[in-house]
């Protein structure tokens, strides 16, 4: 099972296994990850599940839809480059060691 | 002093939202929250989407993990409803006899579906979808069914049918107006969505009711319309409106009309008891005068604006309200309320199934509909949290801008 770490804005690290065919927003919420909101529960309508992905593990992640370029608009902390909604970022073997860092805020 | 209490009646978004938002906000007291229903809070919208279809599962139904409430100091009662409000002994009572004493109370009671006052509604197969032991029937029984009826063509109806129909089932919507999801889009989008729903295989009745509904050993076989037509059924869905759960609030005395009556703070007229949700009727700046909304976007922000307030910041509130719903490859996208329209302008290609409707009162914006245009849909929202300038003739010329327009709105002084 990919192996996810999940830096928080102060540094801390959580490392999850994320199944296959789940997503990382999923799998923070279920096991209680703060720092992530997902108020719309991944239908891609809020921006509450927004995560910087380590910059050059991009290529490892699914491309963006439009959906979801979209709604980056919306992150409450700044979007960047590497910025995506980790209910996109559904887990594949690809994802083994992928690190995600938390924005300051999500509302 | 003991530490203060906060009970909230309703395990639904909105309840969820006041829980998790409150320690979130500072909040030292104790917080309890009951819901009526057996299950973990969980998330309506997928319901209708991607559960009934099969698509997610149970585990991403859950709002939180069960972990997770007594982590963050959460009284969670789940399958115990709500029974009586003492205002002045400031007491709950709940239907299994236990008593909660409370400071602060939070009415998140929802709404329950309307039932068809027909002959034959009470046959096996005439179902609902609100709960998920509902969606659960549903789900089981869609694995089976040859023909499908659906009364009522809301948002809840017509995702249904898009699930249904893709299981080759024969698929019937029989809606008693001439406009489906009239109540809340444009003539423009529901006309769009008839069609889609037509070009998918399934027929819809516009402008008919039904007469009764027919069985043979306790089980439903058909449905007759108002105009006399019968037609065969071995699963019938209901999905004609809500009625809000208002009764535990009018028999503690508090104001109800089209549900609980709240003031801009969504406080009733107890000020230690607040309203919000689906149960809540209160004034907004996005529509003329009060309006009582049935959304996920709704009941977040209202239970984040509740729980900022019992920790101490008291602010009115005035959020955008959004909506969305999937249907078949279609998904509409809903920015502010569009009711009291006078004008509505197209952008985009509704031949290619890509376009947004813009719908204006006067000469100002109040909402935006967008159908697989999630660009325009973002663009509304922060139009719409200010004073949004955009007149009709800007929203129909495709080469003008909108996202710089929007863009000059929110860096404007006052906006």
């Amino acid at each position: 099972m990919p192996k996810v770490t999940y830096v928080h804005p102060d540094g801390a690290r959580d490392v999850l296994d994320v199944p296959v065919g789940t997503s990382v927003m999923r799998a923070a919420i279920m096991n209680g990850i703060d720092g992530i909101v997902a108020e719309c529960g991944g239908e891609m309508m809020c921006a509450t599940c927004h995560v910087y992905v380590e910059p050059d593990q991009l290529g490892r992640t699914p491309p963006q839809s439009d959906d979801e370029k979209a709604m980056l608009e919306f992150t409450a902390s700044e979007r960047k480059a590497n910025s995506r909604l980790s209910c996109q970022l559904v887990a594949t073997d690809e994802f083994e060691g992928l690190v995600v860092y938390l924005p300051e805020t999500q509302v | 002093m003991p530490p203060p209490v906060v009970a909230i009646v309703g395990a639904g978004q909105a309840g969820f939202q006041v829980a998790a938002s409150l320690h979130q906000e500072g909040f030292a007291g104790r917080v309890v929250l009951i819901g009526d229903e057996p299950a973990l809070p969980y998330q309506r919208p997928p319901l209708s989407k991607s559960y009934l279809a099969g698509q997610s599962g149970l585990d991403e139904l859950w709002l939180r993990p069960a972990e997770f409430y007594p982590k963050q100091q959460i009284d969670l009662v789940c399958g115990d409803a709500a029974a009586a409000i003492d205002r002045e002994k400031r007491l709950l009572r709940l239907a299994s006899g236990r008593e909660i004493a409370w400071d602060h109370l939070v009415l998140a009671t929802g709404a329950r579906n309307r039932m068809l006052a027909v002959p034959g509604a009470e046959l096996d197969g005439v179902l609902a979808l609100r709960t998920l032991a509902e969606t659960d029937i549903l789900r089981r029984r869609l694995e089976e069914v040859r023909d499908v009826i659906v009364v009522g063509a809301g948002f809840i109806g017509l995702e249904f049918a898009s699930v249904a129909i893709e299981r080759d089932a024969n698929v019937h919507i029989i809606e008693i107006t001439h406009h489906p999801m009239g109540r809340v889009v444009s003539a423009q989008t529901s006309e769009f969505f008839t069609k889609a729903h037509l070009g998918w295989g399934t027929e819809v009745l516009l402008g008919t009711g039904v007469r009764r509904i027919v069985g043979a050993d306790g089980r439903v076989t058909g449905v007759e319309t108002t105009e006399g037509r019968q037609l065969p059924a071995d699963l019938v869905l209901i999905c004609i409106g809500v009625i809000p759960n208002a009764e535990l609030a009018h028999d503690a005395g508090l104001s109800i009309d089209n549900g609980v009556v709240v003031d801009e703070y969504l406080v009733t007229a107890d000020p230690a008891i607040f309203a919000i949700g689906d149960c809540a009727n209160f004034p907004t700046p996005f529509a003329d005068g009060r309006v009582r909304l049935e959304s996920v976007q709704n009941a977040v922000d209202q239970g984040r604006c509740v729980a900022a307030h019992i920790a101490g910041k008291r602010e009115p509130f005035r959020k955008v309200p959004w909506f969305w719903t999937d249907q078949g490859d279609l998904k509409l996208q809903i920015a502010g309320i569009t009711a009291s329209h006078d004008r509505a302008v197209t952008r985009g290609d509704p031949a290619g199934g890509q376009f947004s409707v813009f719908c204006f009162r006067g000469e100002r914006l109040i909402g935006v509909e967008s159908v697989n245009r999630p660009a325009d849909h973002v663009t509304a929202r922060r139009l719409l949290a200010g004073d949004p300038g955009l007149s009709p003739d800007q929203a129909a010329d495709q080469s003008y801008d909108l996202r710089a327009h929007a863009r000059r709105v929110a860096s404007s002084p006052g906006a």
